[in-house]
């Protein structure tokens, strides 16, 4: 076991610290070390995109990268999606359009979409489809995500 | 507005959204510990020895423990059935003696962190003497073969038959017999939250409490209280927000009898998570049956006889409490579908192998059994000239003929078959997408067009066991309804919820019968604490049977609470209505007391309620269908292959259903799409893959290919709505028919689209490579006609 390092960086705009060892994953230090369990494990091997928060503003897999390459990173995970105690027009839009059952892909999902509208902020249906299919739902059949992301990019313009 | 029927938007999405759902994994408890389980590399194996010593020694390691050791903790399982022809085995914990399957457990190392117990798992030296592995029925029918189980004498742990009349004497007199050797491969349910549980020993009560992301709490309670020795009022069981269940977390896993055992065993909290890799080695897998079957039909398209021999792989082990018979037997007991078959022999045969043990998947038998009667229909259609769907019309179970018996015993009290069928066509746009079909032929494309029809047995109640022979009881449920002293209404149930909006279905269900607002009905399932006696959720059974109970627990409240109201009011009860949280007096609607006002007096006691009248306002009820009802669906698939890279594209997708009374169309909508999503990974994607050695091939998502949005097409959905007439409440359960009807309709439409190479289909997944291989073969019926 190597000795312990001190990891820095923002969370959802607040500054966190903690110690770990330097092969923790970065997904594991946000859940164990940070408390953040909102991000989830699917796979840990970069496949279902459940443990997807964006790095530095873009979309990144938490499980295949580890928290020391994020020192000093600007992180934003689920738990930063609401603001001033609002859902975002996603959060929304996905109740809206029941585009969750289980709940377990939703965060990922959300923080790829997030991502998907960032960079095409009017996205066709196929874009759509493809934008998403970084993250796997075995619930839904990716019919009602679709339909809350079409809502969520028509309100956020 | 009434409740039950409305679109009514999740009251759990809250929490989901925002990154607040509680799983198994983000549970810890003070000085919990973690546990790693050290694998199987070999599929047969005997353990000459296993040396812990190094592992033990390891900083932050607390303990590790062997199959011999555990075993003086807890007992081996041992799925018990009435059913002749079947072989009870047991499965251990962890593995005693030998392996025999590649990812079953041998040992458990106990950590502070799951990454040291990780680094310990490589110092345990567990030293193999391999056997011979046996790797597919077949082999394990040869005489001489090895046995995955020697004390049952033979890999064959079970056979089943039924027969109806004389399908022998039909195949000899029928215009036509089509027949063929179908396979449908091995399938993973693939859940996005893996398998995990917690669990932990309370020495002051005597108590265990396992946590765990299962589909059926009340099946575990009682499973694990007579492998523990604990009785039954020692042992709780919660299934906290579960990511996914999908049949796959509806067995009793070695790893939660394991980490109870090992709770108790060391004192402290012990928790394990599964990795996708331990998911896809070890949790119960679907169908690997091969089916011989024929379908006999006069010139006229009327089918007159089946018959049929299925083979399945169902691994290595018998799960608790389903068995090993629980696909196989359904397959033969669902072959018939939805169609008058006079003549019927159907034949199962479940045999052992060196594989994950098998076990119920969405649908359970019948995307197997819909998938080769579909096929034979398609066929004999096909040979005689006629339309597939003129040729179903002529078969389907038509109203006037319900209830029908089924060849297997079955009876549908209730179907929309034809009409399905026709709403499924007209929908599709069916003379359009053939004259489509005619026109991309001639421009040299590939498009085909596929029917699927089926009915399924779903809330099915104590007549008939929910697994053949079973020796469990799984056709009643409890609700507890109880207006609390606040009033605001707590429902709890012995169900438990992975994704189906229980929280919201059940809650539009009470509030209506009860009369309660919405918002205050507060919906708790998931704890076999905190609800009545129950088993949990499976089997389309929830809405059906806890709805039922919910009816019945809410309109018993309700006649309470308006007896109250009426007594305080003094009026008669007959003159109250009790609506959105308020007992009136009809045609003075000043008049009147709410819900949290006859709370309160019901909880005051005998000064404020009629003479003799018990306090307090909770009724618990318990509901049984006796027999459960039937769902039916028609689907469309609408697909084209390219010929050249063999990949098929999913073009159209129609669903019209039929779930009886609906109590939400959002999440009904959301079943039945679902569903179709993983009907179709099934039938193009997904397959799990053995070695000759026994080894999985498919061990992460890289290799075991799950179906994203890019591959899916959007699915148009109908519902029709004709209520049950034998539940409570008329509905019919949804949770599994998109995956039943899915893998046929997309089998058939490929198969039409390559009617011009004269191939058939008969093989699923149809995965670029295998239908490479079918194009390439020699052709043996008619040769591609030239655009
Ligand atoms: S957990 Fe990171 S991609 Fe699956
Ligand atoms: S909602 Fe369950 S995996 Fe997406």
């Amino acid at each position: 076991m190597a000795d312990a390092v001190t990891v820095r960086l923002t969370v959802n705009g607040v500054e966190r610290e903690g110690r770990c060892e330097p092969r923790k994953l970065l997904v594991d230090f946000l859940r164990e070390d940070l408390g953040l369990t909102g991000t989830h494990v699917g796979c840990e091997h970069g496949i279902c995109g459940a443990c997807t928060i964006l790095i530095d503003g873009e979309a990144a897999r938490s499980c295949i990268m580890l928290a020391v390459q994020a020192d000093g990173a600007e992180l934003l995970t689920i738990e930063g999606l609401m603001r001033d105690g609002k859902l975002h027009p996603l959060q929304e839009a996905f109740r809206e359009h029941h585009g969750l059952q289980c709940g377990f892909c939703t965060p990922g999902m959300l923080m790829t979409a997030l991502d998907l509208l960032r960079t095409n902020p009017s996205p066709t249906e196929a874009e759509i489809r493809e934008g998403i299919s970084a993250v796997l739902c075995r619930c839904t059949g990716y019919h009602g995500i679709v339909r809350a992301v079409e809502a969520a990019a028509r309100k956020m313009r | 507005m009434p409740l039950i029927g409305a679109p009514v938007r999740r009251v759990e999405d809250a929490r989901f959204l925002t990154g607040q759902g509680r799983y198994v994994a983000d549970l810890t408890l003070p000085r919990m510990l973690h546990v790693a389980f050290l694998r199987s590399p070999h599929a047969h194996a005997g353990i000459v020895s296993i040396d812990a010593h190094p592992a033990r020694e390891l900083p932050g390691v607390l303990a590790c423990i062997t199959g011999d050791e555990i075993a003086t903790q807890a007992r081996p399982m041992r799925a018990e059935s009435r059913m002749a022809g079947y072989h009870p085995t047991e499965c251990p914990p962890l593995a005693r003696g030998k392996v025999r399957f590649a990812g079953e457990a041998v040992a458990a190392v106990l950590a502070e962190s799951r990454y040291t117990a990780e680094d310990a798992l490589e110092l345990v030296d567990v030293r193999y003497a391999t056997l011979p592995v046996v790797g597919t029925p077949e082999a394990a029918m040869a005489g001489g073969a090895a046995l995955v189980h020697e004390a049952a004498g033979s890999n064959v742990l079970l056979t089943r038959a039924f027969v109806q009349g004389d399908v022998d004497g039909a195949m000899r007199d029928a215009a036509l017999v089509v027949g063929d050797r179908f396979r449908f491969h091995r399938h993973a349910g693939v859940t996005i939250e893996n398998r995990a549980c917690l669990a932990d020993w309370n020495p002051g009560v005597g108590e265990l409490t396992l946590w765990s992301s299962t589909q059926v709490p009340g099946l575990l309670r009682e499973g694990l209280a007579a492998l523990l020795d604990l009785p039954v009022h020692r042992l709780r069981v919660v299934a906290p927000d579960v990511g996914g269940g999908f049949g796959v977390k509806s067995a009793l896993y070695p790893e939660e009898v394991a980490v109870c055992a090992l709770a108790r065993l060391t004192g402290r909290p012990v928790q394990w998570v599964a990795d996708r890799r331990e998911d896809l080695l070890t949790s119960t897998q679907a169908w690997d049956e091969t089916i011989d079957a024929e379908l006999a039909v006069n010139a006229d398209g009327t089918i007159r006889g089946l018959r049929a021999r299925v083979v399945a792989d169902v691994g290595a082990y018998s799960i608790h409490p389903w068995t090993a018979a629980i696909e196989v037997v359904q397959v033969i007991s669902f072959l018939p579908g939805p169609y008058r078959v006079e003549h019927y022999r159907g034949e199962a045969w479940g045999v052992a192998t060196n594989k994950a043990p098998m076990g119920p998947y969405r649908g359970v038998g019948r995307p197997v059994s819909t998938f080769v009667t579909e096929a034979l229909v398609d066929r004999a259609a096909r040979r005689l000239g006629m339309d597939p769907v003129a040729l179903r019309l002529r078969n389907l179970i038509r109203p006037d003929e319900l209830p029908y018996r089924s060849p297997s015993g079955v009876v549908w009290d209730s179907g929309s078959f034809v009409e399905s069928l026709e709403r499924a066509r007209d929908a599709a746009g069916y003379e359009h997408v053939r004259a489509e079909q005619e026109r991309a032929r001639r421009a040299g494309r590939y498009v085909g067009v596929g029917v699927a029809c089926y009915v399924e047995l779903t809330g099915v109640g104590s007549a008939i066991p929910a697994s053949p022979g079973a020796a469990i009881s799984t056709g009643t449920e409890g609700a507890t309804v109880r207006v609390d002293p606040g009033g605001t209404v707590t429902a709890s149930f012995g169900l438990a919820c992975h994704g189906q909006g229980h929280e919201t279905t059940l809650a539009q269900v009470v509030a209506e019968e009860l009369g309660a607002r919405l918002e205050d009905v507060r919906v708790v399932s998931g704890d076999t604490a905190a609800g009545p006696v129950g088993t949990g959720t499976y089997a389309s059974r929830s809405a059906v049977i806890g709805g039922g109970a919910a009816i019945l627990a809410a309109r018993a409240l309700r006649e309470k609470a308006l007896a109250i109201a009426a007594h305080l009011l003094e009026v008669s009860a007959d003159d109250l209505t009790l609506g959105d949280g308020r007992a009136t007096v009809r045609g003075t609607p000043h008049r009147g007391l709410t819900l949290r006002e006859i709370a309160g007096a019901a909880y005051a006691g005998a000064k404020r309620l009629p003479k003799g009248m018990e306090p307090g306002l909770e009724a618990t009820r318990f509901y049984d269908p006796y027999f459960g009802t039937a769902s039916n669906a028609t689907h469309i698939a609408v697909v084209e292959v390219d010929p050249e890279t063999c990949a098929v594209i999913v073009r159209r997708f129609v669903v019209v259903e039929d779930c009886g009374r609906i109590i939400n169309p959002l999440i009904v909508e959301g079943q039945a799409i679902g569903g179709v999503a993983q009907g179709v990974g099934a039938a193009l994607l997904e397959e799990v893959v053995y070695a000759d050695d026994g080894q999985l091939l498919t061990g992460s998502l890289m290799d075991y290919l799950v179906p994203t949005a890019a591959e899916l097409p959007a699915v148009e959905v109908v519902h029709l709505e004709h209520p049950s007439p034998t539940t409570l409440g008329g509905f019919k359960g949804v949770g599994e028919g998109g995956t039943i009807g899915a893998p046929a309709a997309v089998a058939n439409a490929i198969a039409d689209a390559l009617q011009p190479f004269g191939m058939e289909l008969s093989e699923l997944p149809a995965t670029p490579d295998r239908l490479f291989r079918l194009l390439s073969r020699p052709r043996t019926t008619s040769s591609p006609e030239t655009p």
